[in-house]
């Protein structure tokens, strides 16, 4: 009795004269592990894009800027002390020495190259070719599945078999064909043909939104109102089947730095005199045992991405889910108590 | 049903011929076929140029050599299928022959291990919902699925092979090796079964004990030398299988189910001995009859002990045969570990770091099963992280949607046990779902792990790929391609039908 008050208080409390954008918002806010997760990625996409300065495009449109780190990612200096890193977060009253990061933080490479500014470049191309990824999936997604799902009939025949017949092709194998292809063009162009190919899985599960959706009375409504076929698909459906692209998407997104990093890593992805995170690692494999550092700062740097991505996209599906109405007062978590109001 | 598979298939196919042509004008125009004849310094230049050309028609533009390639291989139908050639001149038909095999060997362990454990790790995680057991195991995924597994794999080569290799120098465990495994080994166990804070100490307790003994017990009998589980030890597992099974398949209210378990594990031990005298006349097919007969065998004992309800008496005790075998099997593999160690071509260090077999190693079947393992070990390690992260994530989130349903409060009301409910009840229907991605999967084994592959220098179904990519060697690449998209759609009509079979509120139009 008591309990089934305070159940609907709390419901109330959570729900009450929000909007739908208000209460996704909140509820992303309380997912600790997101909210850690994107303070660190903005930490790293910052830092990355600021240490080396940027450096898009072909010969004939570049943009160029300097960044704060000394080295450039292929310049050579002499190496010294054998490229051991002189990063050392340990502070002084462990091992004597004090918090320090020194001229190469991230060691060097037998010819001399800083590992940290290697390091930094490539976590910028793994990152855009992250974001290029999901954005050119998504939105190629987004209109399949919209356009199969609303209009349905041959329309939606002839959109979902092209899907299976993308669909069919492993997309490592996709990706090495394209990146034997098209992988001297530059990673951007690399990223925007791999995009080309990832958008089935999204496509297929809007036009599942899309089916349910318009049966629902508000279409009926719009149409009775005059608005057309387009604004029906963009402005009155899309918007309720946003959660499902959103998560999707972050999660696109962690699958595609992990695809790069492994097309690059076999030699089918970013090539030279770019350095993506994949490329470094094969690269120094084989020196594991001499210069361990090369190898280790590249994985841990894609291990980051990929993990603060997929806590993102966790939080961003619990925030979504209607279903998910898991609460703990501070009271109760005191007492260590949880309230279940799942259904 | 009928008209929609003939149907599916159907469309299936022209879906799988246009892909096809996709993926031969992708790979065709993706570089230059004779790149290394033009750069090579071969006297014989020309002719060579001349002689790859004409084998693999070069002069016809690929939009329709497409079609020279296709038809060779619709003669299947008139029984003469051809793949074409590779730049070397070899047939890619024998050529993908052996790629697949090598590739069932590394993935099919790995998948079926990767769906075993990430089911019973994502059940036993959704039982435990919002403990700290839980988290752990979510952070754990969460890290797993992020981690590239050509990263993994490197690691695991540098660390783990050189370090057991290393270990195995000197086999005995250190102590502070010891403490360590036993405290984890503790905190596994009470995080797993749960409970208050004095029941998880109790837990705790016994299993870091129970952990430290065996340990122990293996350092002084000089265990890591030569491994072994011995009759003794065997009786006591297989008993105490026998109890699990039957607590988990049917309960142990369930008497004759558990009797006929022990009769299965009596039978196994009787055969013990008769079973190592003649061991070293099994080869791979008397091994697999062998496993055959043995579920067959539990099973007939179940059905004629089973009294009234035959079914789950059989399969309880067909499952506690197969366990039974399995520890006697391993036993006797174990036993061929010593000889494997010591012939010449290991010399003390068995783990491998690249390759599926070790050259010119020739021996029983047992020994060669060992060289297997020791070469299985880290690849299957690499993949099997990866796998298990999602299919525990799946379980779990599976598991928790059936426990929301109201068949399963319906079940509970009823006053059915917690096992009843969870087995039965819950964990059979969280199980459709994952059918489709089971499926899914095993469809994908067979394209093989492209970068595992690559990393542990497998001459699979990937680095057939990959090589043939690097060449322009259009040929190979379309055969890998047919069999991964024949292989996917036979793969995705299955579970289409599995799904209808399994749960009767979907239906097929």
């Amino acid at each position: 009795m008591n309990v089934e008050r305070a159940e609907n208080a709390i419901e109330l409390k959570e729900v009450e004269g929000l909007s739908q954008g208000k209460i996704v918002t909140r509820r992303f806010v309380r997912h600790k592990a997101a909210m850690a997760s994107i303070v660190l990625l903005i930490g790293i996409i910052g830092l990355a894009f600021s240490s080396v300065g940027l450096d898009i495009g072909t010969e004939d449109v570049k943009i160029q800027t300097t960044g704060w780190w000394k080295y450039g990612y292929s310049a050579t200096s002499d190496v010294e002390n054998g490229g051991d890193p002189t990063l050392d977060i340990l502070p002084e009253f462990i091992d004597g020495t004090g918090v320090q990061i020194g001229n190469h933080p991230f060691g060097q490479d037998e010819i001399g190259r800083d590992g940290f500014a290697r390091v930094m470049r490539g976590a910028q191309q793994s990152i855009m070719v992250m974001f290029v990824i999901g954005g050119v999936a998504t939105m190629i997604g987004v209109v399949v599945g919209a356009v199969a799902g609303f209009y349905r009939k041959w329309v939606d025949a002839i959109l979902m078999r092209l899907t299976d017949l993308i669909i069919t092709i492993p997309v490592v194998v996709v990706g090495a064909v394209i990146g034997r292809s098209v992988g001297n063009l530059g990673s951007f162009l690399l990223a925007v043909f791999l995009g080309l190919f990832a958008w089935t899985g999204l496509a297929r599960l809007v036009r599942g939104e899309f089916l349910s959706l318009r049966e629902r009375e508000f279409v009926d409504a719009a149409r009775v109102a005059g608005a057309s076929n387009g604004r029906i698909i963009f402005k009155h459906i899309l918007p309720n089947a946003i959660g499902v692209v959103i998560v999707n998407t972050t999660l696109l997104m962690s699958a595609a730095i992990l695809l790069e990093t492994g097309l690059s890593f076999i030699g089918f992805g970013v090539r030279l005199p770019d350095v993506s995170l994949g490329y470094l690692i094969n690269e120094n494999q084989t020196a594991f045992s001499t210069r361990p550092w090369l190898f280790w700062y590249p994985g841990m740097f894609i291990v980051l991405i990929a993990l603060c991505v997929n806590f993102i996209g966790d939080g961003l599906r619990d925030a979504f889910d209607p279903r998910q109405k898991r609460i703990i007062t501070k009271k109760e978590k005191r007492n260590g108590e949880t309230i279940e109001l799942a259904k | 049903m009928l008209t929609f598979l003939v149907r599916r298939l159907g469309a299936s196919i022209v879906v799988l011929f246009a892909a096809t042509y996709l993926m031969y004008l992708l790979t065709a125009y993706s570089g230059d076929p004779l790149e290394d004849l033009r750069t090579s310094t071969a006297r014989n230049k020309e002719a060579l140029i001349e002689r790859r050309i004409e084998i693999l028609d070069l002069n016809i533009p690929p939009y329709l050599r497409y079609f020279v390639w296709l038809a060779g291989v619709l003669k299947v139908f008139i029984g003469q299928f051809d793949l074409g050639k590779n730049v070397n001149g070899q047939d890619v038909t024998a050529l993908l022959g052996d790629a697949i095999g090598t590739t069932m060997q590394l993935v099919t362990v790995s998948t079926l291990l990767a769906i075993l454990l990430g089911i019973i790790v994502g059940i036993s995680t959704a039982l435990r919902q919002y403990s700290s057991f839980d988290y752990t195991v979510t952070f754990m995924s969460f890290l797993f699925f992020s981690l590239p597994v050509f990263w993994v794999a490197v690691l695991l080569k540098q660390y783990m092979a050189i370090g057991l290799n290393d270990f195995l120098q000197d086999p005995k465990v250190s102590t502070p090796v010891l403490i360590g495994l036993t405290l984890i080994s503790g905190a596994i166990w009470a995080g797993i079964i749960g409970g208050d804070r004095k029941r998880k100490l109790q837990i705790f307790a016994i299993a870091a004990a129970a952990t430290g003994s065996i340990l122990v017990i293996l350092n002084l009998t000089n265990w890591f030398v030569q491994p072994g589980i011995g009759p003794i030890t065997g009786l006591i597992m297989g008993v105490s299988f026998a109890f699990i099974v039957t607590a988990l398949s049917t309960g142990l209210n369930n008497r004759r189910a558990l009797k006929a378990s022990l009769v299965v594990v009596a039978l196994g031990m009787l055969i013990w001995w008769p079973f190592n005298l003649l061991s070293s006349f099994v080869s791979a097919p008397i091994y697999l009859l062998l496993a055959v007969i043995t579920a067959v065998v539990g099973y007939l004992i179940g059905h004629f002990m089973g009294g009234e309800d035959k079914s789950p008496v059989a399969r309880t005790s067909a499952i506690t045969a197969v366990l039974m075998a399995s520890i006697i099997a391993i036993d006797r593999f174990m036993q061929a570990w010593r000889p494997y160690t010591e012939s010449n071509y290991i010399s003390g260090r068995p783990f491998a770091t690249v390759g599926s077999q070790t050259p010119n190693l020739k021996g029983s079947f047992w020994v060669m099963g060992v060289d297997q393992f020791t070469h299985l070990l880290l690849p299957t390690l690499a993949l099997l992280l990866i796998g298990f992260a999602g299919y525990t994530r799946y379980a779990r989130a599976s598991l928790l949607e059936v426990f929301n349903q109201d068949y399963i409060r319906t079940a509970r009301a009823k006053g059915l046990s917690e096992r009843t409910v969870v087995m039965r009840h819950a964990f059979r229907n969280a199980m459709i779902p994952l059918t489709t991605l089971v499926a899914f999967d095993f469809a994908g084994v067979i394209g093989g792990a492209v970068i595992t592959e690559r990393v542990f220098a497998w001459s699979g179904m990937g680095s057939l790929f990959v090589e043939a990519l690097q060449h322009v060697d259009v040929n190979p690449v379309m055969g890998f391609f047919l069999i991964t998209g024949s292989v996917a759609i036979i793969f995705n009509l299955i579970a289409d039908v599995v799904y209808t079979l399994l749960d009767p509120r979907i239906r097929v139009s």
